[in-house]
């Protein structure tokens, strides 16, 4: 396990985000296709996502958005029967070459999924487990992270006094705060977010939003959302994909006031999907 | 609404409510079943505890505590039988635990072809269908001279070395408490593989996901997420899967050696309390008939105990499950 750490030729866990200026192409998705078995699920994707600003996906169910972001840290490569055409860079490395090792690249790219999963840990664990699973063993690191990844998940002031609990005793809410802590406890470079408030009540939700607009200054976040007003509310550009493709990828306030393709416009204004 | 009230009408005309009479009887002849299966159970530990009652009034405690088991002499005393269910209960653990988890480790994950996972399962599974006098044969003929090989081996080995001289005293049979630990683990590992496969399988695949995604190999996700979420149910297939070598009879009864001498030496003959009354009760008489109603009175006290704590811990898993969904 230790070798993992060395063989990390991406960021190493815990260096600040350089400071430089932001890459417009920081995430590159060129030519891409992906295949569920036979059945193709996206067709000659080209895009370039920003670095530390928010991407919304969005489109409707089956289009294919949740599986592009999925590529991003390669959960697919979990599926069986599952293969890609083209290349995915991302700070200008691809994802796929063989000298990358995945769990590296994993580690490198924090996800938060639709359901909230802590694991059946105390809160403390849940944040450190990318932390410990990358051998780190310094407990004033480990210490440093958890409240780090709390007061970036704006959770701290709630949880701080009962760290050594179980994660399950959180609300929904806080649930999903605590993965987008764990997630981002080991200073990964992108936060992919599928579907994050999709369980959550309004409150909470607005609890998310307002995080994910705090986080874009230190992420390059991309979400997966099928609420069309959250997308409006958090994100500073927009994709439309519809049946595997790519319609439409521009700045949110372009994409939902003056859309360029038909489709886009029929999908925003609620004719189908 | 129309329909409806053209379907109404052959409900009333059938007669007055016939429908009742059945849910009536059905509902009669539960209430019969369900209180003939308790009156049953409490029959029989009344009829254990009256028979036993000789037993009791004379014997007491001293009949846990002494190491005597002399019919002849009316001398009545099972701790050699204690000693001798824990221990090869525990040995019979101790082997099939590793294995059982292994096992289902190997059959929650896709380390093989699905078709391939589900024949180990299906053999697994199938041990516990061998009834346990065929066990108890395949022991006699294959297990016990390799025993008895062993056993002689073990003693000169291990002799001054201190524990082992003691696990591996003479004298050495085919027919021994090891012997039959090992009969027992592989009658134990279908129980321990599958409430241990259900346990993993039963891990919402979120987790799974959860933790791949923050850079975890499988290794890691299976022992610090999967085992970690699954370890109640792993708790409570162990501890069901003691509660059923403490109670196995024949295959133990044939196995063990039968010896009443207290020893701990697990190359030596010795006996269980079940294996006990499967020996005796058959030629028993007068206050031995007492005094092994009484052996069954503590056997049946051990297993319950066993079984009633695995069943809680079973309950608690569920409740923890759930609350991960």
């Amino acid at each position: 396990m230790p070798n993992t750490m060395e063989t990390d030729v991406t960021r190493p866990a815990g260096t600040p985000q350089a400071p430089s200026t932001p890459k417009s192409d920081f995430i590159k998705v060129s030519g891409f296709n992906f295949f569920y078995g036979k059945k193709q699920a996206l067709f000659d994707i080209n895009m370039e996502i920003p670095e530390r600003q928010v991407t919304a996906f969005i489109g409707p169910s089956g289009c294919g958005k949740s599986t592009l972001l999925r590529n991003f840290n390669r959960m697919n490569d979990l599926i069986d029967g599952t293969r890609h055409e083209g290349d995915i860079t991302i700070g200008g490395r691809s994802i796929y070459d063989p000298k990358i090792e995945i769990i590296s690249l994993r580690r490198s790219i924090g996800m938060v999924f639709q359901k909230s999963n802590p694991f059946p840990k105390s809160i403390y664990e849940n944040i450190v487990y990318s932390l410990r699973i990358a051998g780190q063993r310094n407990r004033r690191v480990l210490d440093e992270a958890v409240e780090r990844s709390l007061r970036g998940a704006a959770l701290w002031d709630e949880v701080k006094d009962r760290l050594n609990e179980s994660a399950l005793g959180l609300s929904g809410g806080q649930m999903q705060r605590l993965c987008i802590a764990r997630a981002i406890a080991n200073n990964p470079e992108v936060l992919l977010m599928d579907e994050p408030c999709s369980a959550l009540d309004p409150i909470a939700t607005a609890k998310v939003e307002e995080l994910i607009h705090a986080l874009k200054k230190d992420f390059t976040i991309v979400i997966v959302t099928h609420n069309m007003q959250q997308a409006t509310r958090c994100s500073d550009h927009t994709a439309f994909f519809y049946l595997g493709k790519l319609i439409e990828f521009d700045a949110t306030q372009k994409i939902f006031s003056n859309p360029s393709q038909k489709k886009t416009e029929d999908y925003i204004t609620g004719r189908f999907g | 609404m129309t329909t409806l009230q053209e379907q109404r009408p052959a409900v009333p005309n059938s007669g007055p409510r016939p429908t009742r009479r059945l849910p009536d009887l059905f509902r009669i002849l539960c209430w019969v079943a369900a209180i003939a299966t308790v009156a049953t159970l409490a029959w029989l530990i009344g009829e254990i505890v009256r028979q036993s009652w000789p037993a009791i009034s004379k014997f007491g405690f001293s009949f846990v505590s002494e190491a005597k088991w002399i019919p002849s002499r009316d001398q009545f005393g099972v701790l050699p039988f204690i000693v001798g269910t824990a221990l090869s209960s525990l040995i019979a653990l101790l082997l099939a635990f590793p294995l059982g988890l292994a096992i289902a480790i190997f059959l929650s994950e896709d380390f093989l072809p699905l078709p391939v996972r589900q024949v180990v399962r299906f053999t697994v599974e199938m041990l516990a269908a061998i009834p346990s006098v065929v066990y108890g044969l395949w022991g006699i003929v294959v297990l016990v001279p390799m025993m008895n090989e062993f056993g002689r081996w073990a003693v000169k080995a291990f002799k001054g070395v201190p524990v082992l001289d003691t696990l591996f005293h003479a004298p050495a049979y085919g027919n021994s408490l090891l012997t039959a630990s090992l009969v027992l683990a592989l009658m134990i590992l279908p129980t321990l593989t599958a409430i241990s496969r259900s346990a993993l399988v039963a891990v919402p695949a979120t987790l799974r996901e959860g933790s791949y995604a923050l850079g975890a190999t499988r290794w890691e996700t299976i022992f610090r997420v999967l085992l970690p979420t699954a370890a109640p149910g792993v708790v409570a297939a162990t501890i069901l899967a003691l509660g059923r070598a403490m109670g196995e009879t024949m295959a133990v009864a044939m196995l063990i050696g039968n010896s009443p001498r207290l020893t701990f030496s697990l190359v030596s003959p010795s006996g269980t309390l079940a294996s006990l009354l499967a020996n005796q009760f058959g030629e028993a008489s007068d206050l031995q008939i007492n005094a092994l109603m009484y052996a069954a009175l503590l056997l049946m006290a051990l297993t319950l105990f066993v079984n009633i704590a695995g069943e809680l811990v079973l309950r608690y898993t569920q409740r923890r499950t759930a609350g991960i969904r």
